[in-house]
């Protein structure tokens, strides 16, 4: 349990009467690939989010590299609306703004893309170098912090490179073709110098062949920014290929975790998925 | 376009700019009225790309700019009003004991304007800044009346001289004073937009939860931007009241603000250099369309709707016009650039010759 990079502990999120996630434990461990699947709206996404701080948790702990992150119990209101489990109710109440998270050394890319849309490909990842930028503001907006904007920029400017974005360095975002525009997503969360990094379904709208350079785009990246991976997908074959674990949501519970090998011929799994497999 | 072209055509520009000046300087009297129009374009021009800084570049919306401003005059008014004539001033009720011994140079002066304008930024942007943006917009809008009331009020006389307003305040000496005062205010706010902070900014603008995600603290951010908008916003208040030379309550009514947010809306969100030349639109289209206030006659005939006020009907509809034709202001979000003048008129060229191609395929 020592090389812990996340940690949930009975984690349950509600908004108002409705639970989208229900008392849900999980870890990701150092160098992992880790899955979080399960049909629509079952709470994936959900999870994401109290993870990196966009919401607070109705009840539960989050640890990251085995710290304390996050964590809160029902108070006012939800106390009476709590649904979760009332033999787990987190005693402690740590908050986190998404920005200190970041800070932390969690990236994410969302759902629907959120790009800076009317910026450049290069600003894009620019920007996520601000938060590590030393110099005061006065400083700053005289430019006479050339040295550290000349660094920011050689390390977003490789970045770019890195990830065959070059070409397209002064183009702007929402110009680029659809797969790119989620690189670019991956690109600039890599760009704030994460251990773990959050995908929240990155092969969404993708073909089968842009699909499976993205399983493999994964992968490499995982080694060479020595990362840790945690992600929601759709696509089966993606997952399957590239987790070292799963864990299936269902309505907000964890309905089955293990191996992809398990995870593939567990019943309770092919129930759930059976509608969302048809329409796929 | 090569870079020394560019060199070259931007000293060209600026020499010209520089002679206007100096010619205009040297015939004062006779130019009174132009320099007069060039002044106030400038100034306005400083509170506008002050309220892009927010409106445009961080998206916060702030309507607090005659507030800022009345901030900024009524401080430089009040310590750069000559202490002799200070009694003559404030010959109804006399003025404060203690403020009416200090008197501090213009600069120093405006420097403070600007300041007092930034605290009283820091004081609203603390509670709201954490709400959601739009309450901005209300709360620097009643800021701004407030600020108005209390300028007026009777209690007031000792310090604001109420509604009887101030006088005297010391005019420019030169036209070089404010021009260079300005430009160099909207240098710093340019530097700054094309920092690091300045590309934090504008991903706040463009998506508030990725920002986040970057690591960018929303609050600290936004108070920042508003901050600094609204010290040059005072400087800009500043600015005016020496360039008025005498200043009361209304003249910061909320009509002020509207006309600032005008010129950014004209000029273009996001723009600097649209602001400067929606200042300059605003400022002196205002002045040449005077004649409409003009009764005016066609031989015998009486033209009908030339009277008083007229000039602000047709100068509204013009407005909508552009507003129509150029929805995102006359520069967008794009800068002015000597490539983008050059394709400007190629444009209206090549536009034109497909007009009259399309005239005559008709017939
Ligand atoms: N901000 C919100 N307010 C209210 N309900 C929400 C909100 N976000 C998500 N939900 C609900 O929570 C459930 C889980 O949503 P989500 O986490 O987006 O699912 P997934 O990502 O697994 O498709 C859904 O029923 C959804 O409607
Ligand atoms: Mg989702």
């Amino acid at each position: 349990m020592g090389n812990n990079v996340l940690r949930l502990e009975h984690c349950t999120m509600q908004f108002g009467g409705v639970v989208a996630v229900d008392n849900f434990s999980m870890e990701v461990n150092e160098h992992e690939i880790v899955a979080l699947i399960g049909p629509n709206g079952a709470g994936k996404t959900t999870a994401f989010n109290f993870v990196t701080g966009v919401y607070e948790p109705t009840n539960g702990k989050v640890f990251f590299h085995d710290e304390l992150m996050v964590a809160n119990h029902p108070a006012g209101k939800m106390k009476k609306l709590y649904k979760g489990d009332p033999d787990q109710i987190c005693e402690k109440i740590v908050r986190k703004t998404p920005d200190q998270i970041t800070k932390l050394g969690i990236a994410r890319t969302f759902q629907n893309i959120r790009l800076f849309k009317a910026l450049t490909v290069f600003e894009n990842v620019l920007i996520a170098k601000h938060m590590h930028a030393k110099s005061g503001l006065l400083k700053t907006a005289m430019h006479l912090n050339y040295r550290e904007e000349i660094q920011m920029r050689k390390e977003a400017m490789e970045l770019l490179e890195m990830q065959n974005l070059a070409a397209y360095r002064n183009d702007i975002a929402s110009s680029l073709p659809y797969g790119q525009q989620r690189h670019l997503e991956i690109a600039r969360a890599l760009a704030t110098n994460p251990t773990l990094l959050l995908l929240d379904e990155p092969a969404a709208g993708m073909n089968p062949q842009e699909t499976d350079e993205l399983a493999a785009f994964i992968k490499k990246t995982k080694e060479d920014f020595n990362l840790t991976v945690f992600l929601i997908e759709h696509h089966m074959d993606l997952v399957m290929g590239i987790s070292d674990r799963i864990y299936v949501l269902d309505f907000g519970k964890m309905i089955a975790h293990g191996l992809p090998a398990d995870i593939q011929n567990n019943d309770r799994v092919i129930q759930a998925y059976l509608g969302v497999e048809e329409n796929a | 376009m090569k870079k020394s072209t560019k060199t070259l055509f931007n000293i060209i520009a600026v020499s010209i700019i520089l002679a206007i000046l100096i010619f205009l300087e040297m015939n004062k009297r006779k130019f009174s009225y132009d320099i007069s129009i060039i002044e106030r374009s400038m100034i306005y021009a400083v509170a506008a790309v002050a309220m892009n800084l927010t409106n445009g570049f961080t998206g916060l919306f702030s309507l607090g700019q005659a507030g800022f401003m009345a901030i900024g005059a009524y401080t430089v008014a009040l310590l750069t009003i000559p202490v002799e004539a200070r009694a003559g001033v404030f010959y109804v009720t006399g003025m404060n004991e203690f403020l009416s011994k200090i008197e501090l140079p213009f600069i120093p002066a405006l420097l403070l304007g600007g300041l007092f304008a930034a605290i009283l930024a820091g004081l609203i942007g603390i509670p709201v800044l954490r709400l959601k943006s739009d309450y901005l917009a209300i709360a620097t809008l009643g800021f701004s009346e407030i600020i108005r009331s209390i300028i007026a009020s009777p209690q007031l006389n000792m310090i604001t001289n109420g509604s009887y307003g101030l006088k005297k305040i010391p005019r420019f000496s030169s036209i070089f004073v404010p021009i260079a005062l300005c430009c160099l205010c909207i240098l710093i706010i340019v530097l700054l937009i094309n920092s690091s902070y300045g590309r934090a900014f504008k991903a706040i603008r463009e998506d508030e939860t990725a920002a986040e995600a970057m690591g960018i603290n929303l609050f600290k951010h936004k108070l920042t931007s508003f901050m600094i908008s609204s010290f040059f916003t005072g400087v800009a208040g500043g600015l005016l009241a020496s360039y008025m030379g005498t200043i009361d309550s209304g003249t910061f009514k909320i009509t002020l603000t509207y006309d600032i947010l005008l010129i950014v809306v004209l000029g273009g969100m996001g723009s600097v250099t649209g602001s400067i030349l929606g200042s300059f639109l605003v400022t002196a289209g205002r002045e040449w369309l005077r004649f409409f206030d003009q009764p005016l006659k066609v031989g015998n005939w009486q033209v009908p709707l030339f009277r008083t006020g007229f000039r602000m009907v047709v100068f509204s509809v013009l407005l909508m016009v552009v507003v129509l034709f150029y929805s995102k202001g006359l520069m967008g979000s794009k800068e002015f650039s000597w490539e983008g003048l050059v394709r400007f008129f190629k444009n209206l060229f090549t536009r034109k010759q497909k007009l009259n191609g399309g005239v005559s395929n008709g017939k």
